[in-house]
């Protein structure tokens, strides 16, 4: 691990923050009690797992787009199709605990006067199956369109307008009712995972800490692939792909296998943020999500990996607070800081250097 | 992995059957004293002949200079022999047993002729050391670029091909802060890495400064013999400077072949350069 996050400075301050508050919030919230001035509330640690998860989807974006240079629009997919996989998991907990006390149905297929469990909702009663999807789903997905797309050597805007019309596709998809997922609503009022009482708080500082390895997992995978020299391979494809190709690199299965490992990961946040925040809907699937992330990740500074969990958090933190005072100009504040941090730190708040500092 | 590589190797199309095997794909026979045969070469885009019946031979290890006026068709004869351009007719032999016109670029690249455009792409965002080591690898699959690392060995290859650039000093230094000139170095280097028999070099000094042009002319005197080198250039002192052999393109053919001082004296030649 040491070696993954040698001469990575701001790797470093993350691992040891992120490791700090998966000591302390456990204790901040289970062991201390509400009046205690370290007290952590149960909302509190929520909005933290909610925080870790869009970094770990961040870093999945940064690693195409800051390091082989594809600017995916479309990254909230795979972020939504993981999402999914764990609504379903976490549906079929419910059992006859629904309104309509079925068994089988979760209530929106009762609801729709359907008789039996559509086939591919079989098997997501087990948990290991759906963390299996959870993987698979968005991983050949993103194969085969990237399959389909890196062959006939698609690039640039072209393709950030394929993946935007990807995640819109899906999106249109998902809100039909007959598709089976909920339709609008989505999937909602989750009772338990693995048994354990969603709402309780040591089950939200069970999946607080999941997230937390799950970032830093991600992060240090992440890094074994920009350190090797496959992550050199990619950021020579980022600046110029036919010269790679001239060199006798596949270019295609070059793009082929991070695209595809990224996917993974926005999946895996997904899957992590789903039953924190207790629903998963087709809102996820839209194209101004997956701009939103790209936006954490310009905000934080591109193909520094650390950056983007810091745009992530710090973007959504500001939202957090915006939309408490006026929701309603939330996308023209962020349409602003967006600018500013573009024309004033063009590498992101990662490329902030103190101004004392900046001779190196 | 290993028994990916080897079921890999069992599969090879052009191995499963002996008779099937085509020992031409493997190594250039240069029993010959030539390693280069162009013979009755002719090329036309849209009726315009760009290489018209050109016979040239170029001797292993030999360092050979291509000089013509603009439009004489020395990019094209490149284009031609690096499988980027099909001609109409004639035949192209690397050593007596290849036939490079029925062969694809990357297949061309892997037998060792390694070609540099005339505009150098080097990876900007890389140091000198990662251009290198990237070149060095080339062909790799996607599993082996992640899990591979340098060994002594490759390492001690590149340091040497670093001395031989004479960019041993900037080794950790962004590619894309280097001098022109330096730039068109880093790319011979490159090819270097993938060890080539015939480098074909498209005017290596365009946009140079003298000292530059000199350090570039020893640089490519130094690499004939081992290798055989083809120089295209403009660059009348520049080529005098290098050349063991000129030849003289002139509308798709060759118009004169021999030293510098005999091209230089040939009437025919004086008239074409001359009359421009
Ligand atoms: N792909 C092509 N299509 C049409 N004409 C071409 C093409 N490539 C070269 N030519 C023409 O062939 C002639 C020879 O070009 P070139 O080989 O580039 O000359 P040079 O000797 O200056 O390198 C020029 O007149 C050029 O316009
Ligand atoms: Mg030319």
């Amino acid at each position: 691990m040491t070696s993954l996050l040698r001469g990575d400075r701001g790797g470093w301050i993350l691992f040891a923050l992120v490791i700090l508050l998966m000591v302390y919030i456990p204790i901040g919230n289970l062991a201390l009690s509400a009046d205690h001035p370290l007290y952590v509330s149960t909302y509190t640690v929520t909005l933290l797992g909610k925080y870790l998860c869009f970094a770990l989807l961040a870093l999945s974006l940064d690693l195409v787009w800051g390091y082989l240079g594809i600017l995916s629009l479309g990254h909230g997919a795979f972020f939504a199709l993981g999402g999914y996989a764990m609504g379903m998991y976490l549906m079929r907990q419910i059992g006859d605990r629904g309104v309509y006390g079925n068994p089988e149905l979760p209530d929106f297929m009762v609801f729709l006067n359907w008789d039996a469990l559509p086939w591919y909702w079989y098997g997501f009663d087990q948990f290991w199956f759906a963390m299996l999807m959870v993987v698979l789903v968005p991983g050949v997905l993103a194969f085969v369109f990237g399959a389909l797309a890196f062959r006939s050597r698609v690039t640039g805007v072209y393709l950030s307008i394929m993946t935007q019309a990807l995640t819109y596709a899906l999106m249109l998809a998902f809100f039909r009712n007959e598709m089976g997922f909920g339709g609008n609503n989505g999937l909602t009022d989750f009772k338990d995972i693995l048994g354990f009482d969603i709402q309780a708080d040591s089950t939200r500082i069970g999946l607080f800490l999941a997230s937390g390895f799950a970032l830093l997992a991600g992060y240090l995978a992440c890094r074994s692939i920009v350190t090797s020299r496959l992550g050199r391979v990619a950021v020579a494809v980022r600046d110029g792909e036919d010269r790679v190709r001239f060199l006798g690199y596949s270019v295609t299965k070059v793009k082929l296998a991070i695209f595809t490992f990224s996917a993974v990961l926005a999946g895996i946040a997904g899957a992590l943020y789903v039953p924190q925040v207790g629903i998963i809907n087709p809102g996820e699937f839209t194209p101004v999500k997956s701009i939103e992330l790209v936006v954490w990740v310009a905000l934080g500074g591109r193909a520094t990996l650390y950056g983007a969990v810091l745009g992530a958090v710090t973007v959504n933190y500001l939202k957090t607070e915006f939309t408490g005072l006026m929701p309603e100009a939330w996308l023209f504040a962020l349409g602003a800081l967006f600018v500013l941090v573009t024309l004033f730190f063009p590498r992101g708040l990662a490329g902030f250097r103190l101004p004392w500092k900046s001779a190196k | 992995m290993k028994y990916l590589d080897s079921l890999r190797e069992f599969m090879r199309p052009d191995r499963v059957f002996d008779v099937v095997y085509r020992p031409e794909s493997a190594h250039v026979d240069i029993a010959q004293r030539d390693i280069l045969y162009i013979e009755d070469l002719t090329v036309s885009f849209d009726g315009f002949r760009a290489i018209n019946n050109l016979n040239l031979y170029i001797e292993a290890g030999e360092l050979r200079c291509l000089i013509g006026p603009n439009g004489a068709g020395k990019t094209t004869l490149l284009d031609i022999l690096t499988g980027k351009t099909k001609p109409d007719s004639g035949s192209a032999w690397f050593g007596r047993n290849i036939d490079l016109l029925r062969l694809k670029e990357p297949e061309i690249a892997n037998l060792g002729i390694g070609r540099k455009f005339q505009k150098p792409t080097v990876f900007e965002n890389h140091t000198v050391l990662v251009n290198l080591e990237l070149a060095m690898f080339g062909g790799e699959s996607v599993w082996s670029t992640w899990r591979g690392r340098i060994s002594g060995e490759q390492n001690d290859r590149i340091g040497g091909v670093l001395e031989q650039i004479g960019l041993a000093e900037q080794r950790d230094v962004l590619a894309g802060s280097l001098s022109h000139g330096q730039k068109q170095w880093l790319e011979i280097g490159m090819l270097l890495m993938q060890s080539p028999i015939l480098l074909l070099v498209d005017e290596p000094v365009a946009g140079m400064t003298h000292q530059e042009m000199d350090r570039t002319a020893e640089l490519l005197r130094s690499l004939a013999g081992e290798h055989t080198v083809v120089v295209v250039e403009h660059d009348m002192e520049f080529v005098r400077s290098i050349a063991d052999r000129v030849t003289v393109l002139h509308q798709g053919s060759v118009l004169a072949e021999g030293s510098m001082e005999a091209v230089q004296n040939n009437p025919e030649v004086v008239e074409v350069y001359l009359g421009e």
